[in-house]
């Protein structure tokens, strides 16, 4: 059990001093338990509390959680996350993953797009809603003009309930589908040439090749850009604030945003809290069972039997 | 296609994935890449044409920003967003800059490099302490991190809102820079335990021959040797502090503790119908980020993939 070389006695004896001991993580471990962990558990405690910022929480019991069970605007804040979630991941998938699958491949074309491709992931969304307010502008934005060519009679697509989420779902598509398409890129890369080699000597079409070899080979970026996205789309709220502020009406009110005006707008941020840890148990949960439903935990890798 | 696109393709890749570089120089096998490579390309052609679109849709509100800003108040109202700047003028920058914009700049400044400072700091002693201390609590910590991963940071801003003005730090940068350098640890811890895990372990067992302390290794060994991750791990966290939006929105209030992603939504209401100068200082936001990105390409990218790409 214990060999009795030299180099044996001696690895034992210098591990005390050679390794660094568990407290070295102890600050980080610390900091972020205290502002990102800690709070999780604190917003479901404030979800119990009646509390309007400024004095202190006052125990309130499960009035705001029998309140938010019979909310209307939650309801319809709800549903329109979930529309938005849906209609994002419908959208952002295909063009990523045919962006990406044609990135990784390597075109000169390729470098001088992706400069173009990466604006977007750099600014803040903050930044690009802003822009995109100005082109939506329905009289004096681009919005404006495209009306008149087409000779509509209404440019203003932020005023209308379904143009204004649409809207929201494109400008984050916008947004997101960059970091998307780099996600593929990389999976793409990973594939190995000897797959679509053995297809083409087989016979085998470009589409068929993407179906049969590209896409299950993909599998786990897709389940991993998925995840992101639903969770992403969950949690817009930079874009719907600077886009349509939750309206017209609340037409755009999702989640987050109904969080945000109750809480710093209306300043009741217990009930907030409520809504609060709603979202965190929705996201969770979304996320617990796409990963589930689609085997990830269970697939170690796409390769094995290579 | 024309007969020769195939030769043509080949002198434009510098990197042909796989063996192809090995077999390029033996004419007997040279028909087959060849072939491989015209199915490869027909693969890119319904894919590159989207990509073309794509570029399109991405390309042209950037030219609306960048030609907006060019052009006087009067002309872009009367003339549409679409119109070229035909007498290209500055005045819409000066306008912005006559403000607070500076001050905004400089706050932001100030917020992205502490938050990258105390970021680099903390995820190099947790990951450092992860990958050489193999026990049972070191991969807790990991899991720990791993699961910090999915908390979205608007679900716990009232609680933070709480923390932050029982510290009395509301309404100060600090207020930022503390949430926001703990929302970006998770993915440095990440990023810097996989780079720190391959430092060969015949290096540290030789310095330990020579009586070093962890922290002499640490400083002489892990941090030179794991440059890349550090960088990756800077760069990271400044985008997020540089771009972030919600933590400034709720945890600061005046002017004077303004960063430049609440500057703008300010500037909504102030340049309500000068949209030139909106834009302008949209524009001013993100040239900062867009010239880190030229020199730290690798690293932004690297950076943004390690969200995903564990």
């Amino acid at each position: 059990m214990h060999p009795p070389t030299p180099t044996g006695r001696r690895e034992r004896a210098r591990r005390p001093t050679g390794r660094p001991g568990i407290s070295w993580a102890i600050p980080g471990v610390a900091f972020f338990a205290f502002f990102a962990a800690a709070p999780m558990f604190l917003v479901a405690f404030l979800s119990l509390t009646s509390w309007d910022g400024l004095g202190s929480p006052a125990w309130a019991g499960t009035d705001n959680w029998t309140r938010l069970w019979s909310d209307p605007g939650m309801r319809t804040a709800l549903w329109l996350s979930l529309l938005l979630t849906a209609f994002s991941w419908l959208f952002q998938t295909p063009i990523a993953l045919l962006l990406g699958v044609w990135a990784a491949g390597r075109q000169k074309s390729r470098a001088m797009l992706s400069a173009v491709f990466f604006l977007p992931l750099l600014a803040s969304s903050v930044a690009l809603a802003l822009v995109w307010r100005s082109i939506l502008d329905p009289n004096f934005g681009l919005a404006a003009d495209v009306a008149r060519w087409f000779d509509l009679s209404d440019a203003n697509v932020l005023g209308s309930e379904r143009g204004a989420l649409a809207a929201i779902a494109f400008v984050a598509a916008w947004q997101f589908i960059p970091f998307h398409t780099l996600l593929y890129q990389g999976g793409a890369r990973q594939i190995p040439k000897s797959l679509y080699d053995a297809a083409s000597i087989d016979g085998a079409g470009t589409v068929r090749q993407f179906f049969q070899i590209t896409l299950p080979q993909l599998k786990n970026t897709v389940v991993t850009s998925s995840v992101l996205m639903v969770v992403g789309a969950l949690t817009y709220f930079d874009t719907v604030l600077i886009l349509t502020r939750g309206g017209p009406g609340d037409a755009t009110s999702i989640v987050p945003y109904l969080m945000y005006e109750t809480g710093f707008q209306a300043f009741d941020l217990g009930y907030a809290s409520a809504i609060a840890t709603a979202l965190v148990v929705t996201a969770t949960g979304v996320s617990l069972l796409m990963v589930r439903l689609t085997g990830f935990s269970r697939m170690r890798s796409t390769r094995e039997g290579m | 296609m024309t007969t020769d696109a195939p030769p043509t393709e080949n002198r434009r890749a510098p990197n042909p994935p796989g063996g192809r570089r090995s077999r390029r120089g033996r004419p007997a096998l040279g028909a087959t890449p060849a072939r491989r490579r015209l199915s490869w390309r027909r693969v890119n052609y319904p894919a590159g044409f989207a990509s073309l679109v794509w570029l399109f849709i991405v390309a042209l509100p950037l030219y609306v920003l960048v030609s907006a800003t060019l052009r006087t108040r009067q002309d872009y109202l009367d003339n549409g967003a679409l119109s070229l700047p035909t007498s290209p003028s500055v005045d819409s920058y000066r306008r912005v800059l006559e403000g607070d914009f500076l001050t905004y700049l400089l706050n932001t400044a100030i917020v992205t490099a502490a938050c990258a400072t105390l970021v680099i700091v903390l995820a190099v002693t947790v990951s450092y302490s992860i990958v050489r201390t193999r026990s049972r609590a070191s991969r807790r910590i990991f899991q720990f991190f791993l699961l910090g991963l999915a908390i979205p940071s608007q679900a716990v801003i009232i609680p933070v809102y709480l923390i932050i003005t029982e510290l009395h730090f509301y309404d100060s940068l600090m207020a930022i820079i503390l949430p926001t350098a703990a929302f970006a640890l998770p993915v440095s811890v990440l990023i810097l335990t996989g780079t720190m895990r391959d430092i060969d372990e015949e290096i540290y067992e030789s310095m330990a021959l020579d009586g070093a302390t962890p922290l002499r290794m640490l400083l002489q060994l892990t941090v030179p040797m794991s440059r890349a991750g550090i960088s990756t791990v800077g760069v990271f966290s400044a985008l997020q502090a540089w771009n972030g939006f919600l933590f400034p929105l709720i945890l600061t209030q005046s002017r004077e503790n303004r960063v430049l992603t609440l500057g703008l939504y300010d500037y909504v209401g102030e340049f309500r119908v000068d949209v030139p100068a909106l834009l302008a200082a949209v524009v001013l936001s993100i040239v900062p980020i867009f010239v880190a990105y030229l020199f730290a390409r690798r690293q932004l990218i690297n950076g943004l993939m390690g969200v995903g790409g564990k």
